[in-house]
């Protein structure tokens, strides 16, 4: 009914700090790291606020394209109150239990899925400068 | 349907997106962020309607089948004109500001 308002909600949220927290970003530190595990390359770490941007993106394209089903199947329409279901207290109840399940679910989910791909890139980040730091223990 | 078109659009996008890293003129990986979180928030979708269908929700009827499949294409094609759109007003490669003015021969 309208389940991706609740990620269109979060996405205009991440959006915005994502924003706020570039502005106050300090340019990253440069760290030494192998790609390979045979040469050492130095690269500078990826922001914070560039990782905010994957959730945020992805947040906005499942909500836009989940609007367009809505559109599809009639609960989104182009004139007031836009929400179908937003015309009858009764259809209006169903539609906010819907959004405090389903589209909180999303939300969750979307966001589990990022902190699992930050969780990661951090432990890729580590591995590769510990093989440097091994690379250029070896050859001193 | 719907969950099953945008799951193969991300991976097809996905592994386009990973052959021609660290390059990404084409920014393909916008089309990877918008294909990953339709799917996943289907999948939530498809949990919930199994949850209340049961083995149900597996076998549609062949007319729902087919709406949902037209639905899942459409929601593919629209995902490749917001890319196509992002592409051309982000114009990596320059190739619209050349279109546009034209270089003074010297």
């Amino acid at each position: 009914m309208a389940c991706f308002l609740v990620s269109a909600a979060e996405a205009v949220v991440t959006t915005i700090a994502a924003k706020a927290i570039e502005k106050k970003e300090k340019e990253q530190p440069e760290l030494k790291i192998s790609f390979d595990g045979t040469t050492v390359e130095t690269v500078s770490k990826i922001p914070f606020s560039r990782k905010l941007k994957w959730l945020s993106r992805m947040l906005w394209g499942g909500s836009v394209l989940l609007m367009f089903e809505h559109i599809w199947h009639g609960e989104v329409v182009p004139f007031f109150p836009f929400l179908t279901a937003a015309g009858n207290p009764e259809d209006a109840a169903e539609m906010l239990h819907e959004m405090a399940t389903v589209g909180v679910c999303m939300a969750l989910l979307v966001t589990a899925v990022w902190l699992g791909m930050v969780i990661v890139s951090a432990a890729i980040e580590k591995r590769a400068v510990k093989e440097a730091k091994k690379l250029a223990s070896s050859e001193n | 349907m719907t969950l099953l078109s945008s799951v193969f659009a991300a991976v097809i996008c996905t592994v386009i997106w990973y052959k021609n890293a660290p390059k990404s003129e084409m920014k393909v990986g916008i089309l990877c962020w918008m294909y990953w979180g339709a799917s996943l928030m289907w999948l939530i979708d498809a949990v919930f309607e199994y949850a209340e269908l049961g083995a149900e929700y597996f076998t549609p009827a062949p007319g729902d089948m087919l709406n949902d499949f037209f639905l899942g294409l459409s929601v593919v094609a629209l995902g490749l004109v917001i890319w196509l759109v992002i592409l051309l007003v982000k114009d990596p490669k320059g190739v619209i500001k050349e279109a546009i003015f034209k270089k003074k021969e010297k």
